[in-house]
């Protein structure tokens, strides 16, 4: 048994960000688990652009190089190569590695696991079961980190910033991207980078179409769609790519027992980014799947402040909860209290012109806040301006569109 | 890749996947590397005179009805009484609970709950409890309603009743099949892969296979053939029986759904057809299904969409809270149905030939009889196998929850450490036991042959963490 002040579970953006922080604050010692060999999460396999600053843009895997170092810099242990296997207590984990199991007690403990996308299995795709058939996350690391080659012909299912991705990988792999398919009526991205996919490099978008069943014995031959009003099709291919539909890897949280938040399915959390359970705090994509990785940063270093609050004895208090009505379908965090400031994250489920949120409790409007447009799959912002208006013995905040 | 080694005994084994085949003339050749094909492979090798080939169509062993089933190890208590399969079965069923400790086969024996939810369902249960009784099973016994939900706390509502058959287990079906060939490669037996057999004829006495990699002969044949074997039996001139691939769909949940189901949950058949299951898998998952749909395609292993459906409709009734949760694998198997009620093991002994057709699901807890049953038919019929040894064991990796696995033993990663090292985080793999399936006696060939024998990229996250760095492992290793 050995004994930390504070235990990160995930070194991606969010819980390096966290550990730098808290390094900085003059916390004794700091350590930060991954599981993987290298830390940096999710961005050291995104060779695109987008990361880091407007004034200092970087690729991903040099914004997780940069955020690993500032960690390591101000005197945060990382620890690469180590799995955070289950609970030992209420602030205490096993662990293994190559140097053998380990039981690791903490003051506090910040997960930051992370989030991932869903497969095929989970998307209860029918048909075959040939090799070609992919994740984002998984083409990524085999085309950047690998150097694997992919097919010739891929059909990427999905109309997101994350499915755009997907695309330039495809072609970095130097094959071709013959089809993106999205059961929504429009591309969930920018329009200049919608129109550049269709209009520059030539790759059709099927709108309210869904892929309905995997062809081929062996190798993926092909892909059946339909499309919404009844049409099918066949569309060869030798890869696939489920993009996006990302859920938290909320496998620790529930272990421990943790209440998860019915519409993210990652732990609930106040604006403190505080768990149920004292002590325990959870930052980045577990809390959203997914947001930027400069969302899940600034919420390591936000998390931090109650980190530091905490280790000097500060009172663990509870919120109310905060919920969503359809066709909204998430928000993070989720708890409220009336001293949060953290703004808030949220998701719709349709295509909504011109919306009005409200933000109510027991009857009482909060917040009023119009919007120009919202858009499945992208991120919604709320203000955490009304806040104080919230009681805290009152009953839960609900966001609602008008 | 023509696979050499030295084996525990040292005899050099041979498993070869490409290539001319040995110009030899086999004692024995047994067509079809599934679970029947392996144990009857097993059996042989005990006598150290004969030589024996195991050939398979597939690149990997236990490709066909063995790999796709429900995994339960069963004992035999619904057999129809009398008849070949029930003996073989509650043989068979005793004989691999022995082998499976053995050799590191997980096998957890969970019981079975026959759940009744209608009024002629429970009215089948004591009929169902006779016919045990004359399956010389003696430990089913009824439950009422408050035993099964104390049992289950998770089933749906509206359960009647049920029969609890407390020896019926899970168990691993892929490393059951691999057992066995292992263990019969390693005692000298000559496994061919992709090695698909177009046609049988004899001359001078031998059987001469016409295979897609050339000539095989061999003395005598056996023909294990799974879904082919009415195709191979109508070859050597006989029409026993037809196959009719029966599929079963199959669906596993997320290992956040095993605490919700603690023993075989079966349906009680009916007139109105078979019902679906709910069952605990050695790996910490829960299946449900098999859907039952009579095909004549025997490579229709997909899914459908509509089974899907159907399947989670019946399966939220059985245990609702297992509908929230994520589904890791959808899987499709056939199994070999034929017109008969029973197994068709058949010696032809003018041929030199003996059949082993119609074995159905019940084949993996059979097999070990099945491999008895089938050696006996062969000396009857005049194989002269010569002395006889016992075989040095196996000891199989364990993929089983039951059971330690290398994350969990700190002597092993004492020792070594890459079995600290985990690859597959999801059903916590590790670098060390993927380094040993690549290189065992028969490794796989291909990604899923290296997850039936390590379960890397099995997991809810399908290779979204872990698929590249695996497939690198793979490669690396020249496999």
């Amino acid at each position: 048994m050995r004994q930390v002040d504070v235990l990160v579970v995930g070194a991606g953006p969010a819980g390096l960000a966290a550990a730098a922080r808290l390094a900085t604050a003059g916390v004794g010692r700091v350590e930060v688990l991954d599981r993987e060999q290298q830390a940096g999460g999710v961005p050291r396999h995104c060779a695109h652009g987008g990361f880091g600053t407007w004034s200092r843009p970087l690729t991903g895997p040099a914004y997780a190089r940069l955020l690993a170092d500032a960690a390591v810099h101000v005197g945060a242990a990382v620890r690469t190569g180590v799995t955070a296997l289950d609970w030992a207590g209420p602030l205490a984990l096993t662990t293994v590695g190559p140097d053998g199991p380990e039981t690791i007690t903490a003051r506090a403990i910040v997960l930051a696991t992370g989030a991932r996308e869903r497969p095929r299995t989970a998307r209860l795709v029918p048909g075959t079961r040939p090799a070609g058939v992919y994740t984002t996350g998984e083409l990524q690391q085999a085309v950047h980190l690998h150097r694997q080659p992919v097919g010739s012909r891929a059909v990427v299912v999905g109309a997101q910033d994350v499915s755009y991705a997907a695309a330039d990988t495809v072609r970095a792999a130097g094959a071709d991207v013959v089809a993106m398919v999205t059961e929504l009526p429009r591309a969930q991205t920018a329009s200049a980078h919608a129109l550049e996919a269709r209009l520059r490099r030539g790759i059709p978008l099927l709108i309210d179409t869904t892929v309905t069943e995997l062809l081929g014995h062996g190798r993926l031959s092909g892909v059946r769609v339909r499309h919404r009003d009844g049409r099918t099709a066949t569309v060869p291919c030798d890869t696939v790519v489920f993009t996006g539909d990302f859920v938290p890897d909320h496998e620790l949280a529930r272990r421990g027992g943790l209440p998860l938040d019915p519409g993210t399915r990652g732990p609930a959390v106040d604006g403190a980014l505080r768990t149920a359970r004292p002590g325990v705090f959870a930052v980045g994509s577990v809390l959203h799947a997914v947001e930027s990785a400069a969302t899940a940063a600034r919420e390591g270093a936000h998390a931090a402040k109650a980190v530091l609050a905490a280790l000097v004895g500060a009172e663990w208090s509870d919120g109310v909860p905060l919920t969503v009505d359809p066709p909204l379908c998430w928000i993070a965090p989720n708890r409220v209290t009336p001293a949060d400031r953290h703004p808030y994250v949220l998701r719709t489920a349709a295509l909504l012109t011109r919306p009005v949120l409200h933000v109510t409790q027991d009857g009482h409007l909060l917040h009023r806040r119009p919007l120009r447009s919202a858009v499945p799959n992208r991120t919604l912002t709320l203000t955490a301006r009304w806040t104080p208006r919230v009681d805290p013995k009152g009953g839960p905040v609900r966001v609602s569109v008008v | 890749m023509t696979g050499t080694e030295t084996g525990q005994r040292d005899v050099r084994t041979t498993v070869t996947e490409r290539g001319p085949l040995p110009a030899v003339t086999y004692d024995v050749a047994i067509v079809g590397a599934g679970v029947v094909g392996s144990a009857v492979a097993r059996a042989l090798a005990r006598y150290p005179h004969l030589r024996v080939a195991l050939v398979e169509a597939q690149d990997d062993v236990g490709q066909g009805t063995s790999k796709a089933n429900t995994a339960i190890l069963h004992t035999g208590f619904d057999a129809v009484p009398g008849s070949l399969e029930a003996r073989l079965v509650r043989e068979g069923a005793r004989q691999l609970a022995a082998y499976a400790a053995e050799s590191g086969i997980p096998v957890e024996p969970v019981g079975a709950l026959l759940v009744a939810w209608d009024e002629e369902q429970l009215a089948a249960l004591p009929r169902l409890a006779e016919k045990a009784e004359r399956n010389e099973y003696h430990a089913a016994r009824l439950l009422g309603p408050a035993e099964l939900y104390a049992r289950e706390p998770h089933l749906g509502p509206g359960a009647r009743g049920a029969l609890h058959v407390p020896g019926e287990s899970i168990i691993c079906p892929w490393t059951t099949t691999l057992a066995y060939a292992t263990q019969a490669v390693r005692h000298g037996v000559d496994l061919h892969l992709d090695c698909r057999v177009e046609q049988v004829s004899r001359q001078d006495g031998s059987h001469v296979l016409k295979t897609s990699r050339g000539t095989l002969r061999a003395r005598r044949l056996v023909n294990a053939a799974g879904l082919h074997a009415d195709t191979l039996d109508a070859q050597l001139g006989h029409d026993d029986f037809t196959v009719t691939p029966r599929r079963g769909q199959l669906l596993v949940f997320d290992k956040f759904a095993r605490a919700l189901v603690h023993h075989i949950l079966l349906p009680v058949p009916t007139a109105l057809g078979k019902g679906v299951l709910v069952a605990p898998t050695v790996y910490g998952n829960v299946l449900l299904g098999p859907t039952a749909e009579d095909l004549h395609d025997k490579r229709a292993t997909g899914s459908t969409a509509d089974a899907l459906a159907a399947l989670r409709d019946k399966g939220r009734r059985i245990l609702p809270a297992l509908l929230d949760e994520e589904v890791t694998a959808v899987y499709a198997g056939l199994r070999a149905a034929t017109e008969h009620d029973d197994y068709r093991i058949r010696a032809h002994p003018e041929q030199a030939y003996v059949t082993v057709g119609g074995i159905r699901s019940t084949g993996l807890t059979a097999s070990l009889a099945i491999a008895a049953h089938v050696t006996g038919l062969l000396t009857e019929t005049g194989l002269e196998p010569g002395p006889e040894r016992e075989l040095e064991p196996v000891r199989m990796p364990n993929l089983g929850e039951a059971f330690p696995r290398p994350y969990q033993r700190p002597d092993l990663i004492a020792a070594d450490p890459q079995y600290g090292s985990l690859v597959c985080h999801c059903e916590r793999v590790t670098r060390g036991e993927i380094r040993d399936a690549l290189a065992a006696t028969i490794p796989p060939r291909t990604l899923d042959g290296l997850r039936r024998r390590t379960r890397a990229r099995a997991g809810r996250c399908q290779g979204f963490y872990c698929g590249a760095a695996v497939r690198a492992l793979f490669e690396e290793a020249g496999a």
